[in-house]
């Protein structure tokens, strides 16, 4: 394999491939008919799907820097240059884009029946966004492609959703550029106040800031990230987009969507503002929230009528878990906030795509409207309920392993959050089999539910990689963790070898320092 | 070559895209006239001017390759800032042109005096840019005013046309006697009226201190009004709704262009050694119009309004680079000028193609399924509000983050926060049209959409401003580049970190 991919030089253009690709697929899709535009979008998705996969091969860990690089000057007076590279952290989030966009794609082959052209090219639209934000190397072009990925999920939300549906895309939208945008000042200030030079994610690095003014840029980027996530108390809009979104675009929005901001985490507040991210006011702050919401959503979801809102809330306390996993600062803890990432990306999108196919059978999303679905239909619920432990973390499926690694992270350094967030653990089982149970089992009391059709074919190859994904994670984590560690091991020296702010216990707090930091 | 101006020949030279023009703009008028006798629509007027404007582009091209200029303290510059500024008047009235042939035919306006009227605006704006003499500025300014008092009015037999009119040109008229006592304690303060022997003046200590003050109010609060700044902007929305709709999308483009420019070359130019007295002043003004237009554009239901106050609104952002005094900024200012002029006028265009080619359609609901039924032209409206909202991908973006830039360069921290927090609040009512268009169902009743025509010229100005606004999305250098030489040398920099007034 290796040999084969060096022979087509596959390191050089893969990467614009990658990004490309789905923006000449979009144009295609415009230009073929209605009829055929979902074959269209489908066979391109399938094409950079395989294009993608190429990637597990060819990244070599190394030593956890960025590989296949390529850069290219885009605005030369201003420093910006077109810099793609990837990484032990980068590979996995491309992938699962990839993947899921293929299989949202055609999950969504019965869900949209109108305008199709136009939902085709905007999901690969999206994808381009998405992969080009994880890929970008320049800070940016990974703000453009940031704000991208807006513009595709707006339509998509607000032209093929639901009831509320303008309602949810203006919320997500406006919610999500409040945090950018503040972000973009906190940009322009490192590039003037650090002397960056450029925009490269390496002058970035380097770039000197005092405490201070590291607490208030980290304060701009965790903002736009943490409403992207959504940490706790800015996540309001994410149930609503979930809800009234069409299934690929739930599957797309809590699979990938919400991956970039734990991900911006990772790749860019951290690393920027060491000693920022390991200030304790900070890291105890972070912590907390995550544990709240992965309770207080845990709580809110046992008590929703619709399966969908339910599914959205576990997001949330799923997100939890990455935060705390990050936020412990240790190699464990990040670990396993990446698994949680891919398995959250993995089963909440074979839970969307489920949910989307019940509801074009039956019109309904109410978990009282179904019953006794095991029933009628046993493959189906035969994938509902593996995909159903995957998510509340069974041992043995994905969720457990990223769970697991985030909690043992975070004990090693604050036992007490990680106590509380294990309780989580409990509640997502409280919240999902009693689900699983009033939809799949009890008595097929309803005469509509005795109609269920079975999965057919093309769902079956809908939900087929991602169960099996789900299993092999659960089972051989190893490779995964490998070809993360390198990576992670460099952005948690990064944040180590920043001036210890950490070692000095008397740290003023931040509402004391409160102020303007041009001042 | 090199201008000599012993010679009066090489003052014509200098001026010879204004002389170009308004020969044209005569001849537009005379042939006008001529038209109305034996009874046609007037369109060949129209292409006239066109064919005007293009000749002045050419004059304008072949003083900014090569011709040079003896000093620069002459009453005209020839220089690129008032280049560039005219590329940007030329493109401006041009689109606004092509976009008022079918409006002016439909509505049968009188279409030479039309024309000619926009003509003579752009020459007053061409003499303003291209003036550093406080007097000649006047006349550019009233020059463009008083044509464009008369467009606002034009259409005779629409009542809040004429109130239109009426209106802008009472307080037009009383903002001017401020503008020109203002000049006129600077002329008694500096001793000249030439913005070079003023700043001269200034910076010898030689100027009369108790008439600067009262002389740098009066004159702000004159050039306020005309680029609309809050608390001077009273008169807008309902000078840009009652105007007829081309006139308006050149008011708020061509004219706003014109006012900013001289904004910069008094005050970063002439002024410039007052930076620590205007510049507090200034931000606050910025920050209000920021503020007011965004707020208050929020809750308009009609289109036509919604984006004149979103026109006040980018007055604002515009203002933020005047604060910021230093070559970034004022290079962010004539880029956002040219990219503003395309965007506005084409977000007018389609507002006047959706409303008819009249003023009867210009509410939210008239936007309602426009998706559906006419997909191009809502792709093309959609383009336009994302560039208007500066949303990365087009130039709109690229020239709101260049302001971002030059306000960051001098350490106005606040005031880019300020422009971040308002532009999400600007989102919020260029996304409802798009709503509109493309998340409703086209209505049952009332007036279908099916009626929506866009005339061909209308059609490859639109496709042209897209295209243009996507390219210099994505590839901005050249013009930026082109900006960047515009300002360069001209500029009295204000000392770096001076620019940290306000709060």
């Amino acid at each position: 394999m290796t040999e084969l991919l060096a022979a087509i030089r596959y390191e050089d253009w893969v990467l614009h491939a990658l990004i490309w690709l789905p923006l000449a697929g979009a144009a295609h899709v415009v230009a073929s008919s209605a009829e055929r535009a979902r074959l269209v979008a489908f066979g391109w998705s399938l094409l950079v799907l395989g294009l993608s996969l190429g990637l597990w091969w060819a990244y070599d860990p190394g030593d956890g820097g960025f590989a296949m690089v390529s850069s290219a000057t885009w605005i030369e007076r201003w420093g910006v240059g077109y810099s793609l590279g990837l990484d032990g952290i980068s590979i996995f989030m491309v992938l699962l884009t990839t993947l899921t966009s293929a299989v949202a794609i055609l999950g969504s082959f019965e869900y949209v029946k109108t305008r199709r052209r136009a939902f085709y090219s905007l999901m690969l639209l999206l994808q381009t966004g998405v992969v080009g934000f994880f890929l970008a190397t320049d800070v940016f072009l990974f703000y453009v492609f940031f704000e991208l990925t807006l513009v595709p999920m707006y339509f998509i939300v607000g032209i093929w959703g639901g009831e509320r549906r303008i309602y949810a895309a203006v919320k997500f939208f406006l919610y999500t550029a409040v945090g950018s945008l503040l972000m973009l000042v906190a940009i322009l200030y490192v590039y003037f106040a650090g002397d960056t030079g450029s925009f490269a994610y390496d002058a970035f690095l380097h770039a000197e800031l005092s405490l201070r003014e590291q607490l208030w840029l980290f304060a701009a980027f965790a903002l736009a990230f943490g409403i992207k996530v959504p940490i706790f108390p800015f996540h309001t809009w994410l149930p609503d987009a979930h809800v009234e979104a069409p299934t690929p675009g739930s599957v797309i929005l809590a699979s990938v969507l919400l991956k970039m901001g734990t991900y911006g985490f990772v790749r860019f507040a951290l690393p920027f503002f060491p000693d920022a991210a390991q200030h304790p006011t900070v890291v105890s702050t972070m912590l907390a929230l995550g544990v709240v919401g992965i309770i207080y959503a845990a709580w809110v979801a046992a008590v929703q009528p619709d399966a969908k809102k339910l599914v959205a809330y576990t997001s949330v306390a799923h997100m939890g878990f990455v935060v705390i996993g990050i936020f412990a600062l240790t190699l464990n803890g990040l670990q396993g906030g990446m698994v949680v990432m891919i398995s959250h990306g993995v089963s909440t999108g074979a839970l969307f795509l489920l949910l989307g196919m019940m509801y074009e059978r039956r019109h309904t999303r109410r978990i009282e409207d179904f019953g006794g679905i095991g029933r009628v239909a046993p493959l189906f619920a035969t994938a509902f309920v593996v995909t159903a432990l995957a998510s509340i973390g069974l041992p043995g499926t994905s969720g457990f392993v990223g769970e697991f690694l985030a909690l043992l992270g975070t004990f090693e350094r604050h036992p007490v959050h990680a106590i509380l967030a294990a309780l989580g653990v409990v509640f997502a089982a409280y919240y999902m089999l009693p689900m699983v149970q009033r939809i799949l089992f009890n008595k097929l009391d309803k005469p509509e539910n005795r109609a269920f059709a079975e999965l057919s074919r093309r769902e079956i190859a809908v939900l087929g990689p991602l169960l099996a994904l789900m299993i092999w994670i659960g089972v051989h984590p190893t490779p995964l963790l490998e070809r993360m560690e390198p990576s992670l091991q460099v952005v948690l020296e990064r944040v180590e070898g920043g001036e210890a702010a950490a070692a000095v216990p008397a740290a003023p707090s931040i509402g004391a320092e409160r102020g303007n930091p041009a001042d | 070559m090199l201008l000599d101006y012993s010679s009066s020949l090489h003052y014509l030279l200098a001026l010879l895209p204004e002389a170009v023009l308004a020969a044209f703009a005569m001849w537009v008028l005379l042939a006008g006239v001529s038209r109305r006798r034996s009874g046609g629509l007037g369109k060949e007027t129209g292409w006239l001017a066109l064919a005007g404007l293009l000749v002045a582009g050419v004059a304008n091209g072949w003083l900014y390759s090569g011709v040079a200029e003896g000093g620069t303290a002459a009453m005209i510059a020839v220089d690129r800032l008032r280049l560039f500024a005219n590329w940007v008047f030329i493109l401006g009235a041009g689109f606004a042109i092509v976009v008022a042939l079918p409006y002016v035919a439909r509505q049968k306006l009188q279409a030479g005096e039309y024309y000619s009227l926009v003509l003579f605006a752009t020459v007053g704006m061409m003499v303003m840019a291209a003036s550093r003499d406080l007097m000649l500025i006047f006349l550019g300014l009233e020059l463009m005013s008083i044509a464009v008092y008369a467009l606002a009015g034009y259409n005779r037999r629409d009542r809040r046309s004429a109130e239109a009119g009426l209106k802008y040109f009472l307080l037009g008229a009383f903002a001017s006697a401020f503008l020109l006592f203002g000049i006129a304690l600077l002329y008694g303060a500096a001793g000249s009226t030439n913005l070079h022997a003023i700043s001269e003046a200034l910076s010898a200590g030689a100027a009369v201190e108790s008439l600067l003050g009262p002389g740098l109010a009066l004159l702000t609060i004159g050039l306020a009004f005309k680029v609309s700044a809050v608390p001077f902007h009273m008169w807008t929305p309902d000078v840009y709704e009652g105007a007829p709709t081309p006139a308006t999308a050149f008011m708020a483009a061509a004219v706003k262009a014109g006012a900013f420019v001289v904004l910069l070359r008094i005050f970063a130019t002439g002024l410039g050694t007052l930076h620590a007295e205007w510049s507090g002043i200034l931000w606050w003004v910025s920050a209000l119009t920021m503020v007011f237009g965004n707020l208050v554009a929020l809750v308009q239901s009609s289109v036509k309004r919604m984006l004149a106050y979103s026109s006040i609104a980018h007055g604002g952002y515009l203002l933020v680079a005047i604060v910021a005094a230093n070559e970034t900024a004022a290079a962010g200012l004539l880029f956002y000028l040219l990219v503003y002029t395309v965007m506005t006028i084409a977000a007018f265009a389609v507002v006047v193609t959706v409303a008819n080619q009249g003023e009867g359609g210009n509410r939210m609901e008239d936007y309602q399924g426009l998706g559906t039924r006419r997909p191009v032209l809502s792709i093309c409206m959609t383009v336009v509000l994302l560039a208007l909202a500066g949303f990365p991908g087009t130039a709109g973006f690229i020239a709101k983050y260049h302001l971002l830039l030059g306000a960051a360069e001098a350490s106005l921290w606040t005031l880019a926060v300020i422009l971040a927090l308002t532009t999400v609040v600007s989102y919020w009512y260029y996304l409802r049209v798009a709503w509109y268009m493309w998340m409703r169902d086209p209505p049952a009743e009332g007036r279908p959409t099916d009626y929506v025509i866009t005339p061909f010229g209308t059609r490859v100005a639109l496709v042209v401003s897209v295209a243009l606004l996507v390219l210099a999305g994505i590839f901005p250098g050249a013009a930026l580049e082109m900006a960047e030489n515009s300002i360069r040398g001209i500029m009295y920099l204000a000392a770096p970190q001076a620019g940290a007034a306000g709060p």
